[in-house]
C-alpha cells in the first residue's frame, strides 16, 4: 500500500508539513517495497484551488492513505469520494522517518 | 438573490451510476436523481428514520427534507411509469465519514467504509482509539440567534427563523448570528 505524507523537506529528517495543499513536499511510501519518493508540490503558488490539485496529484500516485496536519473541508470530501483514507497528526515536530516507523506497525 | 442552498451532508455516495429499465434501450431523457434526494430516499425507506431524525442527519431543516424527499418520489415514480433509465447525479452535498482519535499516537484519522467496524489506529496499529463525535455539537461551528439589544445568544434551530425567536433576557426579536451567516443589518423591533 502507497502512503502519502506531507513534508517541510526532501529528506527523512524533515518534519511533517502541517499544511496539506501549499506543504513543500509529498512523501509517498510504500509499505511493501519499504522505498519513499519525494515529490516537489508543483501547486504551491496557486492563487486558488492549490489542495484540490494536490489531492488528485496524490490520488494519481495510487496513494491510500495520507497523513498531514490539516485538510480544509473541500479536499476531506475530496478523498471521502475517493475512498482514501486521512490521518491528522497535530505535532508539526514530528519526522518524516518516525512517521514511516510508526506506519510499520 | 434566493438564500443559499445548505450543503447536505451523506454518508457514502452509491456505488453505481443508476438503473437502466429492461428491454427499453432509449436513453436519451434520463431522470437525474441527485445524491440528496437518493440519500433521503435511504434514509426514509430503507433506514427507517422519521423526517426530523433524518433531516437532522443530513444537516438539513425538516421541511428542507421532506421536499427533498418528495421530489426524490417523484422521480422514482416518473422513471418506472415512463420506462425511463435513472442516472444519479450532482447535488450539493459532503460525504461526512467517521472520525477516531489514537490514544497512542495521538492522531486523528478517518474511516471510509461507514458501516464497518474499525479496531485499529490506521497510522501507528495500536487497538486504544475512540471514536470521535461530531463538530456539529461545537458551539464554534453552530448557527446561533443573537439578541441586538443585549448581545445574548441561543442555539440557532434549522427551520425556525431567528426573527421569529424572542430574546429570553430582554424579550426583544433575535437576529441572525455566529460564523457562517453573521448579517450586518441589525434590526430595531425591541420592545
Amino acid at each position: 500500500m502507497k502512503i502519502a505524507i506531507t513534508s517541510t523537506g526532501n529528506s527523512p529528517e524533515a518534519k511533517l508539513d502541517s499544511r496539506f495543499g501549499r506543504c513543500l513536499y509529498f512523501v509517498i511510501y510504500d509499505t511493501v517495497s519499504h522505498s519513499t519518493e519525494f515529490i516537489p508540490n508543483p501547486y504551491i503558488d496557486n492563487i486558488e484551488g492549490a489542495g484540490l490539485a494536490s489531492a488528485n496529484l496524490i490520488a494519481s500516485k495510487g496513494a491510500e492513505k495520507v497523513v498531514s496536519g490539516e485538510f480544509g473541508a473541500k479536499v476531506k470530501s475530496l478523498f471521502d469520494s475517493m475512498k482514501i483514507k486521512l490521518v491528522i497528526l497535530k505535532d508539526p515536530e514530528k519526522r518524516i522517518n518516525s512517521i514511516i516507523e510508526l506506519l510499520n506497525h | 438573490m434566493p438564500r443559499p442552498k445548505r450543503i447536505r451532508r451523506m454518508n457514502n455516495p452509491p456505488h453505481f451510476k443508476g438503473f437502466s429499465p429492461m428491454g427499453i434501450s432509449d436513453e436519451n431523457h434520463p431522470v437525474v436523481i441527485n445524491f440528496e434526494e437518493y440519500e433521503a430516499i435511504r434514509l426514509s425507506d430503507f433506514e427507517f428514520h422519521g423526517h426530523v431524525e433524518a433531516a437532522q442527519i443530513m444537516g438539513v431543516s425538516r421541511p428542507t427534507y421532506t421536499r427533498i424527499y418528495e421530489s426524490a418520489r417523484r422521480k422514482v415514480a416518473e422513471a418506472f411509469v415512463q420506462g425511463r433509465t435513472i442516472v444519479f447525479e450532482g447535488g450539493k452535498v459532503y460525504f461526512d465519514s467517521e472520525w477516531y482519535s489514537c490514544n497512542s499516537c495521538g492522531c486523528w484519522f478517518n474511516h471510509t467504509e461507514k458501516g464497518q467496524k474499525i479496531e485499529q489506529c490506521t497510522l501507528c496499529g495500536s487497538t486504544d482509539i475512540e471514536q470521535y463525535f461530531d463538530n456539529s455539537q461545537n458551539p464554534a461551528n453552530e448557527d446561533r440567534c443573537v439578541c441586538p439589544k443585549c448581545g445574548s445568544e441561543t442555539v440557532h434551530l434549522p427551520g425556525t427563523p431567528c426573527k421569529n425567536e424572542i430574546c429570553p433576557a430582554c424579550n426583544c426579536q433575535m437576529t441572525r448570528g455566529g460564523a457562517p451567516f453573521v448579517q450586518g443589518s441589525g434590526n430595531n423591533n425591541c420592545n
